[in-house]
């Protein structure tokens, strides 16, 4: 992913749609432009040689989450690193990160909806995208880590059993359970919404056979009728209202999993907000992460502009902002409530056996990010990239942080221990990185990157004025 | 296995048939005359490698063997009653009901002595020992060796097949040969007759061997022990002119001086001792609290119960007596000048309590302090009162190592011709300046009789299996010298012999079975009414009136008074047999190897342990990693010899001094015991056995990972340690002055019960459980921790693991030190669930797998466990283990045989922890409801808490205000750990009361 | 479908200008057509209106979700602790509210989107293969590119095959007007 940095660099003066303050869509983009452009990427018959060479690349790599896994399965949970006291280690580090990672597209997607912000357009769909499988690779660390993953998988769920059993609904594991997979459910629901417009474009625009099959299938006859389209827009803006108390939900009932245990460095009540604003953090990092290199290799300069970038640079600082006040805060608490437990803990952190673990973590999401106060970084590609990258570090560190450092001096000095992931917990890391590539990859290939039906709202002329509803001013200025 | 020693399985079964599992045992002695089942018989479990090695015929060959196993089956995997008629302790067995355990009455073998016990049985197969409360030396408690013994019996290791040089023969064959050996010696009057063995107090053994040296007048009887009661022989010997066994009544002492002794973990009446010392350190009423002076030259479990402890070089303990001595005003010399205001006050301390103090001196010191000690107690009056002495236990007491020696040099001089080693292991165990290995060879014939096929027993001709305690008829005595007969409650399990029936066999009565030799010996004994008598003596476990009568003994002037203390020149290197495995024969018990050792909180290994000023002048550095402990080898050179051995650090060691515990480094101990940590023999010498100068030490910087349960940094963290409350420590003197203080200040960290967002919902009506410890009286002697493992099916998880910090105990012993780097006070805390009310762990397991029940336990479900380890992290107290992988031995069918059949078998992926042990509870409820009467108090023990020598731990129902453990939480030392955090343990705990003399300076 | 059997389905007028095609939608609608409809690549409110729409029932749909999610969720809690297998937890009360909170919460918008898209779908009578336009080829080449369109449906009781088409081909901006076969 590093790699096209310095190719960005280089091209980055020449494209028009760079300068700063540009607009979200190129000149002399018409309804058939725009549709071709963004259709040919999937439904071009030739696969481009750096998809093939990245795909399998990334397939590679999720072969090491299977090397784990059947390790895990056979030998048991042991062959990860925790122990007591550290009971948890590099699988809730990474459950959290990618939890985290997929808040991004559904604010994009949502809030940004609500909020009429048109540019989130060209960048939603695969921010959505990028949700999904960022869940899933989240979704797999729950079940692997426990002892008895095979039944772990169901018996978390409440369903009728001989037994008459149900889950504790006191359990932050189990609210896990109903955040998450409400989460997925609601974003793949979003996301497929979303995507039946463009199934129908797709089906009339393939070529062969079976492609038309395949996406009339998923179109499910779509004809963009305006009575459809009525009943569309309001369930769509629905769902864009529900998905933005939902995925503020999400990421706070996660940090649940900290907030409500007793263990000095989670019980926190600030927890729940720095969580979200850190998820929106990391998810954003990851967007300009993967946008960068992919309107170079798509050449979608046009639709994915400077001031795409530049403003998801701007939440990146913002977020940023309120995280590291969150670290603040925590060292204060700890200070001013003159808590043994909670003074030692942070004292720990600073300075105990993982204190490079805390400056690094302090390093990554604390000071780089502050670097975005300047235009001239946040309107450089190569450097916009490289702090997204430092940013994704910073955040996984301060998982590592909350979780290793909190666990491992708790209460009794007597049981104190250390921990350090095994090979197998950095090949199911690694593994499930190749995991989201994957699919992301396939994504690419398959599916339109970017909404074409609301690209095309956004070109000249394609809003028409009625009563009370005033075209909105962005709008405006692309129009003139 | 080769094709000639093939035999056709039909045969075998013919011979089988018409066998009733029963008396099968009996006749394998004809089914193993044919060669080839002997082999089956050899590799009774086999690992059939070979047989997947595609040699020809490897699939028959493993058919057969199956059979082979099968037919075996009558052998291991099920259990008979001994033939004869054994008695139950607590009720006639008219049949054995289902599911209820019964309880026999038997003693152990402690290095001789008789450890009394009570072995529960579940359908004829034995899963637990207790003490016995009618054992003088019991008294109800056990020690850690008492519970493993359990483990021994099962150990799948132990020496299983009679061998000559290495081939399977039969007891016939044996027996022959033994024969025409000794009838060679008879017309030599024996004089090329040896016979090695380790303290006897066997009175029938005692006679049979008295009878067997009859018979050979010219034989000699050798013994030796490692790490026995040398010094304490042969300083008595020295005191008073003639052996004497010397009884110490702690219960008495107001005052006691322990002078290097460790009586805690020493000799055979530990446990009686830490009874009668805990007995005093109880605060309660009518309870004179006792203080307690050690001068110690390694930790030890006893320096940390001390009200003063002073840390010396252990060369330095001789002239400390000596100055008490002098001090008292007896006529010796040699007393050093150093320390004068500690013992002045010390002494001041001992006249004071004239007839009510106590001086101890420990094995690792040399016979004279020993014989010092005799004499300022005698000096003080104390004799009689706190000291008595009676005729020695032993058989024929000797110095053992002057013994061995003499062996040593009668087998160099070729005179032996005939050595019958019995249950001895000096090959591993002499010291190294006798070189015994190479002196054993020299004997023509060496016959070894032993519970495993040890280091000697693989350089015998001839190797006996000895039959275990648990196995086989006998008698011991205890230390007072009350007689006990041993029952065997279970039959061989590898049909091996006892001791009585080998010797009888050395007397040409190779058919008599070893009932019918103990029973002989006692009907002489027992007189008239001899049945009745016999039946209540197996009844009780005692027989009745035959402790030995106090003996008026007194110390007779020597050289000794007079001689200065040997002076010991640079670094001392101190031996000690090892906190957990002893002197190395119970290396091969999986429990006692993962056992954390008193004090060092060591497993899996025995280091060089040595004091923080001492290491940081080798630039030694010790860390901790997630995968253990991070230290390096030094190099100990030691007269002329040397050995590679891990440093490792403990505060409050004597500087420039090294300690190396015995019983590491076997060799033939077993694959659990096989080479772990470093065999100290190898230094020793038998001129310095407890202790030498001249040590040199080398720092090699290679890296070696030790595997510590409990790091060094509960030495960092002291102050977070009272910041934290977690160890109570107050001085009598303030406790006595005004106990509310303390009980307010206690309670201060307890928060109001209303404070909570939820109405408090769950009253406990019925019985409320609840358990105290007495950290005052607990010794931290770690019996507990065994006990808990035994009852409760704990598994054995490996070094490494142990290591990355999954060792799965429910209960340890915590140990916290207090004070400066160099000479800090050490508590122990042992720590096991607290049974929360409002338990941190059960809110957050998603599957409601950890509940509480209406009595207040915090119930864990197995079955529902999914194994998210989400309660461990939440749980304080981090009492909750995790079976990481499959811990449990599913395989080993003997270990199956030790499972407590009341307590599930955990697999892999689930979270276990303590529950006071329900099953025990369930028991006694059952029972109740039958009778229909309430549960009376102390109807419960839970494991831990009926192992307690000190009677530290009481459980109980918190509900019932007469209840033991109501009583104790009302005293106002009592305080919950982590009180502050609100979630109400019902486990509590009464603080240290320490009792240090204001007159008594370190100086 | 249950519509009296017509020969045709209807006619169709193309445009190129989304302004033109929301005044046509208007012409047809004042001239009282009212089986028509009109079709965009992409949503246009003005043409809601210019049909006459009115207001979708997808919010009040939604609502209902919501409060069937809620109840379902709560209940689930409260039911399975309090009623099927109450335990002691912790020391907490059987109905721990709060604690029920969150998954009721989650249940709520779980429910709350799967009406929202499924409701859609089914208000909106698709998923529906088939459909008469599809046989117009201009339409499946632009209807979800760059053209719009008006049809006039042949069940509509002004509908009159020869009349219409002439009053459409009228219509400003009209580019061509086919008819739709069944």
């Amino acid at each position: 992913m590093a790699s096209p940095a310095p190719g960005l660099e280089q091209r980055q003066p020449k494209h028009p749609m760079d300068a700063p303050g540009a607009p979200i869509i190129g000149p002399g983009h018409t309804f058939a432009s725009v549709t071709e452009k963004i259709a040919r990427i999937t439904l071009t018959r030739k696969t481009p040689l750096f998809w093939l060479v990245g795909f399998l690349a990334a397939f590679g790599v999720l072969q090491l989450m299977l090397l784990a896994v059947v390790n895990l399965l056979f030998r048991g949970i042991g062959v990860w690193g925790p122990n007591v006291p550290v009971g948890w280690g590099f699988d809730i580090i990474n459950f959290v990160w990618w939890i985290g990672i997929g808040h991004a597209g559904t604010l994009i997607s949502a809030i940004l909806l609500l909020l009429r912000q048109d540019w989130r357009t060209s960048i939603n769909r695969f921010a959505e995208a990028m949700t999904l499988f960022a869940v899933a690779c989240a979704g797999f660390y729950p079940i692997f880590h426990t002892g008895r993953p095979w039944v772990a998988f169901y018996w978390l769920l409440p369903y009728p059993n001989t037994m008459g059993l149900w889950p504790n609904f006191r359990s932050p594991l189990i609210w896990d359970v109903f955040a998450v997979s409400t989460y997925a459910t609601a974003s793949a629901l979003f996301w497929f919404t979303g995507l039946i417009p463009d199934f129908a474009t797709l089906r009339d625009r393939a070529k062969s056979r079976p492609w038309q099959y395949l996406y009339g299938f998923l179109a499910g006859g779509w004809r963009g009728s305006a009575r459809h389209w009525h009943n569309y827009e309001m369930s769509y803006l629905l769902l864009a209202g529900l998905c933005t108390p939902l995925v503020v939900s999400v990421h706070t009932v996660v940090s649940f999993d900290f907030a409500t245990g007793l263990v000095p460095g989670w019980h926190a009540t600030i927890f729940p907000p720095y969580f979200v604003a850190g998820a929106v953090y990391a998810g954003f990092a990851m967007v300009l992460t993967l946008a960068i290199p992919l309107r170079r290799w798509y050449h979608l300069e046009d639709f994915i502009t400077m001031r795409h970038l530049e403003n998801m640079a701007k939440v990146m600082l913002t977020t940023g902002l309120v995280v590291f006040y969150g670290y603040v805060m925590e060292a204060f608490f700890a200070w001013y409530s003159s808590n043994t437990y909670e003074r030692f803990m942070m004292w720990n952190r600073m300075f105990g056996p993982y204190w490079y673990m805390y400056w690094a973590l302090i390093f990554c999401n604390g000071f780089v990010p502050q670097l975005l106060w300047s235009k001239r970084v946040r309107t450089s590609i190569g450097s916009l990239f490289a702090i997204s990258m430092v940013v994704s570090v910073g955040m996984w560190l301060e998982r590592y942080v909350i979780i290793v450092t909190s666990l491992h001096r708790d209460f009794l000095p007597s049981s104190w221990g250390m921990y350090s992931g095994t090979l197998y917990d950095w090949s199911a890391f690694i593994g499930s990185l190749g995991l989201f590539v994957t699919l992301l990859f396939l994504f690419v290939r398959f599916l339109p990157a970017i909404t074409m039906f609301e690209m095309r709202m956004l070109l000249p002329g394609a809003l028409v004025p009625h009563h009370g509803h005033p075209l909105p001013h962005s709008i405006e200025e692309e129009v003139r | 296995m080769s094709t000639e020693t093939r035999i056709d399985l039909s045969q075998v079964r013919r011979r089988l048939d018409g066998q009733g599992g029963r008396r099968y045992w009996k006749s394998l002695e004809e089914l193993a005359e044919t060669p080839g089942f002997q082999s089956f018989l050899h590799r009774e479990f086999p690992e059939n490698a070979s047989l997947w090695t595609g040699d020809a015929g490897g699939r028959r060959d493993f058919l057969r063997l199956m059979g082979a196993s099968m037919a075996l089956a009558g052998l291991t995997a099920c259990t008979k009653q001994p033939p004869e008629k054994i008695v139950p302790y607590v009720r006639q067995p008219e049949g054995i009901v289902p599911g209820k355990p019964q309880f026999y009455a038997t003693a152990l073998n402690d290095h001789g002595y008789a450890k009394g016990v009570l072995v529960e049985s579940h359908m004829g197969r034995p899963t637990k020992i207790e003490g016995n409360p009618e054992h003088p030396a019991s008294l109800g408690g056990t020690d850690l060796y008492g519970q493993a013994a359990i483990l021994a019996l099962y150990d799948p290791d132990r020496s299983q097949n009679l061998l000559l040089e290495g081939e399977i023969r039969t007891w016939s064959q044996f027996t022959v040969a033994l024969k025409a050996a000794l009838d060679a010696q008879k017309a030599l009057k024996g004089k090329g007759l040896r016979l090695l063995t380790e303290p006897i107090t066997s009175p029938t053994l005692a006679a049979q061997v008295e009878a067997l040296l009859a018979e050979h007048p010219e034989a000699r009887w050798h013994q030796w022990e490692p790490a026995g009661r040398n010094s304490a022989r042969v300083g008595a010997q020295l005191a008073f002119g003639q052996p004497v066994e010397t009884r110490y009544h702690l219960d008495q002492a107001d005052v006691v001086l322990s002078l290097d002794c460790d009586f805690v973990s020493e000799g055979p009446a530990n446990v009686r001792h830490i009874r009668d010392f805990a007995s005093r350190r109880r605060l309660q009423a009518g309870v004179e609290p006792n203080r307690l002076y050690v001068i110690e030259g390694s930790p030890s479990a006893t320096g940390a119960s001390a009200d003063h402890k002073l840390v010396v070089k252990p060369s330095q303990v001789e002239g400390l007596a000596r100055a008490v001595a002098a001090g008292l005003g007896l006529a010796v010399a040699g007393g050093s000048s150093d320390r004068a205001a500690f013992v002045a006050g010390l002494v001041k301390d001992l006249q004071a309590h004239a007839g009510r103090s106590l001086v101890l001196a420990g094995e690792g010191q040399p016979p004279a302090v020993h014989a010092l000690a005799h004499a300022i107690n005698e000096k003080l009056g104390n004799v009689g009162k706190t000291v008595t002495f009676s005729d020695p236990v032993e058989a024929r007491p000797v110095d053992h190592l002057a013994s061995l020696a003499e062996l040593a040099a009668d087998l160099k001089a070729g005179q032996v011709d005939v050595l019958i080693v019995i249950d001895a292991n000096p090959v591993y165990s002499a010291p190294a300046d006798l070189d015994f290995k190479a002196a054993l060879d020299k004997a023509r014939l060496r016959i070894h009789a032993g519970l495993y096929l040890d280091e000697t027993g693989e350089r015998c001709q001839w190797h006996v299996p000895l039959a275990h305690t648990l196995e086989s008829w006998g008698d011991l005595r205890a230390w007072d010298g009350t007689a006990t007969l041993v029952q065997p409650l279970i039959a061989p399990l590898y049909g091996s012999k006892s001791v009585h029936e080998l010797l009888a066999a050395c007397s040409g009565q190779a058919a008599k079975p070893g009932h019918d030799v103990v029973r002989e010996h006692w009907q002489a004994q027992l007189g008239p009414e001899f049945e009745a008598r016999w039946r209540q003596a197996l009844h009780d476990g005692v027989v009745a009136g035959t402790a030995f009568a106090a003996k008026a003994v007194s110390v007779q002037p020597g050289a000794w008074a007079q001689a200065a203390p040997a002076a010991v020149s640079g670094m001392e290197l101190v031996f000690r047999p090892d906190p957990s495995v002893g002197d190395g024969r119970w290396a091969n018990s999986g429990w006692l190897q993962e056992l954390p050792k008193a004090i060092t909180k060591l497993t899996w290994d025995n280091a060089a342990l040595m004091s923080p000023r001492t290491a940081e002048k080798l630039g030694v550095k010790v860390g901790s990693t997630s995968r253990g402990q991070s230290t390096e080898l030094v190099e100990l050179r030691y007269k002329g010899r040397s050995a590679k051995a891990p440093a490792w650090v403990v505060p409050g060691h004597p500087d420039d001094v090294v300690t190396l515990h015995l019983g590491y480094g076997r060799t033939r101990a077993g694959r659990v015991g096989d080479g772990l940590g470093v065999n100290a023999s190898l230094l020793r010498t038998s001129d310095a056995a407890g202790f030498g100068g001249g040590l040199e030490v080398r720092a090699t910087r290679q890296a070696y990972t030790l595997a510590c349960t409990q790091d060094h940094w509960t030495m960092e963290a002291q102050d977070q340690v009272r910041a934290r409350n977690l160890m109570r420590v107050v001085e009598l003197e303030e406790y006595q002055r005004d106990p509310h203080k303390i009980a307010e200040e206690f309670a201060h960290h307890r928060p109001a019960k209303d404070l909570t967002l939820y109405p408090p919902d769950h009253k406990y009506e019925g019985n409320a459980w609840g358990l105290v410890v007495d950290l005052n009286a607990c010794v931290g002697c770690n019996a507990c921790v065994v006990a808990c493992v035994a009852e409760n099916n704990i598994p054995v998880v490996g070094k490494e693991q142990v290591a990355m910090g999954r060792e799965m105990h429910w209960i340890r012993v915590d140990r916290y030190y207090e004070g400066d780097l160099d000479d800090p006070a050490v508590h122990h805390q042992p720590v096991l669930c607290m049974q929360c009310e409002n338990a941190p762990c059960e809110m957050v397991c998603p599957v409601a797998a950890t509940s509480h029940n209406e009595e207040g336990l915090n119930d864990m479900a197995y079955n529902r466990c999914v194994g998210t380890r989400y309660c461990s992290n939440n749980c304080p107290y981090k009492v909750r283990r995790f079976n990481f992988f499959l811990y449990q031995d599913w395989e080993t069918p003997s270990l199956k045989l030790q499972r407590n059949p009341d307590v599930s078998v955990r697999s892999r992926g689930v979270m276990e922890k303590c529950t006071y042990c329900v099953q025990r509870i369930n028991v006694a409820r059952i029972e109740a409801r039958g009778q229909d009467k309430p549960i009376k108090d102390g109807d419960i023990k839970t494991a831990c808490e009926q192992a307690c020598p000190a009677q530290a731990i009481t459980f109980g129902d918190v509900n019932d205000p007469q209840s033991r453990v109501a009583q104790l939480k009302q005293q106002p030392r009592n305080y919950g750990l982590l009180e502050e955090l609100g979630a109400r343990p019902r486990t509590t705990y009464l603080a240290v009361v320490k009792n240090p003399n204001p007159e008594v300076s370190h100086g | 479908m249950s519509r009296p059997k017509t020969e045709i389905y209807g006619l169709l007028a193309e445009f190129d200008v989304p302004a033109e095609v929301v005044e046509a939608a208007e012409a047809v609608h004042a001239a009282g057509y009212r089986r028509i409809d009109a079709y965009s690549p992409y949503p246009i409110e003005a043409l809601a209106e210019a049909l006459h729409l009115g207001r979708s029932v997808m919010s009040k749909l939604v609502l209902g979700g919501a409060l069937v999610g809620m109840a379902a969720g709560y209940g689930l809690c409260w039911w399975s602790s309090v009623v099927a297998y109450p335990m002691n937890i912790s020391g907490k009360p059987f109905h721990s509210w709060p604690a029920f909170i969150v998954p009721t919460y989650e249940t709520t918008i779980l429910f709350a989107c799967l009406t929202a898209v499924f409701g859609m779908l089914w208000v909106n009578k698709l998923t529906q293969p088939y459909h008469p336009l599809f046989n117009v080829p201009s339409f499946t080449m632009g209807a979800s590119r760059d053209k719009f369109y008006v049809c006039v449906e042949a069940d509509d009781p002004r509908f009159d095959r020869a009349g219409t088409r002439r009053f459409l081909e009228s219509l400003k901006g009209v580019k061509l007007v086919s008819e739709v076969p069944h």
